[in-house]
């Protein structure tokens, strides 16, 4: 009960700690979203219009990549980021900019395999007409993006959802470090370990509250993608 | 604006067509020359899409040749398909319209007028700002009528353009027709309804099984058919 009174005060008051760790959060899984989104629907778009061997087999590991285990994507950039791995170098272990590579790889191939599924659908309703239209290429591409705007933007939250939601990814590769990697889940698991419940449980609520909103732009975008475009 | 040179006549030369094994034109000799609609009637399979979208150009024959204005591969600038379930852009009436607009090479700045008028000719004026996919089925196909016409056609081909309409509806898509041929539009279209055929046609083709039965004008076709199969299919017997 304490606890609770005191996380709703640390809430209310905008406490600069609290402030600090949700500001990093939503950099970091915004732009992993960002990310994701700039290689994911290129690459669903493709995959949507092109035809090759295998095409079918890559859309069944795509689909099952979106429910990739986010330890498993924490441990891999590890490995890729680590002192002695392959990117090592960069120095980039332990820092947002890890975190950022990790959640990117989490949500692209959700991006990838939505957008695939959108744009192959319209493209199996339009083709006829861009011929008859005499649309060029690119153009239909552009066409088929703007087209499916209601369900590439769900997608997006959908994205978001997942990597702001995610503890396991971004506790490996951006080690939890306090004023520099420490985001709202990876708080909320340590300060729960440690028994501070007040700022956990601060952190909670404003992560329910995140996803909430969320939740309530995906069901506004679909309101409107029926109301304007009939979808 | 206007291209120098016509896509008509249309010229089938001995045109097959065929999907995988199957045979669906077989040798297809016609003309298509300007003037009051050519109705392609038949039962169903008898290759009347696959007539007119060959006619289109969107696929080339198996085997023969189709000529524009005397010209092989002229592509679609002149020509324009609705298709009997047109296929509409997620976007206001109006901006389906304009998308057509731009695909053709309209400037931005006109679209907006040239939009609106499209929309009067094919009576959508008030509906220009609706979602195109929330009108009734026969608004969307004038619209996309509209669309077809924002081309500036030479020639328009409508497949099935009354088939699920109610006879009011019928009526303003069979006015409209009129109406654009008196423009100088030729119309090329599909039907099932004899009678549609009758009000529209200034030639009639008869297909079936992928084959023309009979083609001429529709005066001489419906009043003294040459072919037996064409008296039994204006007598209203089924072609088998």
């Amino acid at each position: 009960m304490n606890e609770g009174a005191s996380a709703i005060d640390l809430v209310l008051s905008a406490d600069p700690v609290l402030v600090e760790i949700v500001r990093l959060s939503l950099l970091v899984s915004l732009s992993a979203v960002a990310m994701a989104a700039l290689i994911g629907v290129p690459f669903g778009a493709l995959l949507a219009l092109t035809r090759f061997p295998g095409r079918e087999a890559v859309i069944v590991v795509l689909n099952a990549l979106m429910g990739l285990p986010p330890v498993v994507v924490g441990l891999l950039v590890y490995l890729l980021l680590s002192r002695s791995g392959p990117l090592g170098e960069l120095g980039l272990l332990f820092t947002p900019e890890a975190m950022v590579i990790a959640q990117t790889i989490l949500v692209a191939p959700i991006l990838a395999a939505l957008a695939r599924q959108t744009i192959e659908d319209l493209w199996l309703e339009y083709r006829d007409e861009f011929a008859a239209l005499n649309i060029a290429p690119a153009q239909r591409i552009a066409t088929l993006i703007w087209e499916g705007r209601f369900s590439l933007v769900t997608a997006l939250l959908a994205g978001f959802g997942r990597a702001a939601a995610e503890v396991g990814a971004i506790i490996i590769v951006g080690g939890n470090i306090e004023g520099f990697t420490r985001t709202m889940t990876t708080a909320i698991a340590l300060e729960t370990s440690k028994g501070d419940l007040a700022l956990a449980t601060g952190l909670g609520i404003v992560l329910i509250g995140i996803v909430v909103i969320v939740n309530a732009l995906a069901w506004t975008t679909r309101r409107a993608g029926e109301r304007f475009a009939g979808i | 604006m206007r291209a120098p040179d016509s896509d008509l006549p249309i010229v089938f030369d001995g045109v097959t067509v065929k999907a995988g094994a199957v045979t669906i034109l077989d040798g297809i000799s016609l003309r298509f020359e300007p003037g009051a609609p050519t109705v392609l009637i038949g039962p169903n399979g008898a290759g009347k899409t696959t007539l007119l979208r060959a006619a289109m150009g969107l696929f080339p024959p198996a085997a023969g040749r189709i000529t524009w204005g005397g010209r092989d591969q002229v592509p679609p600038t002149r020509r324009a398909f609705v298709f009997q379930r047109p296929a509409m852009l997620r976007r206001s009436a109006s901006g389906n319209v304009r998308y057509a607009l731009a695909s053709a090479g309209v400037a931005r700045a006109d679209r907006a007028v040239r939009a609106r008028d499209l929309l009067e000719r094919v009576g959508l004026a008030g509906l220009a700002d609706r979602p195109a996919r929330r009108l009734s089925g026969g608004e969307q196909q004038r619209l996309a009528i509209a669309r077809a016409l924002a081309r500036n056609p030479t020639v328009l081909f409508l497949d099935e353009p009354t088939a699920s309409l109610d006879p009011a509806s019928t009526k303003t898509m069979e006015d409209l027709i009129a109406a654009i041929t008196a423009s100088g539009v030729k119309v090329v279209m599909t039907t099932h309804d004899l009678a549609e055929a009758r009000r529209l046609a200034g030639e009639v083709v008869l297909l079936h099984r992928g084959r023309v039965l009979e083609a001429g004008p529709a005066d001489s076709f419906f009043t003294a058919p040459k072919t037996d199969e064409a008296r039994r299919f204006t007598a209203g017997e089924l072609l088998v």
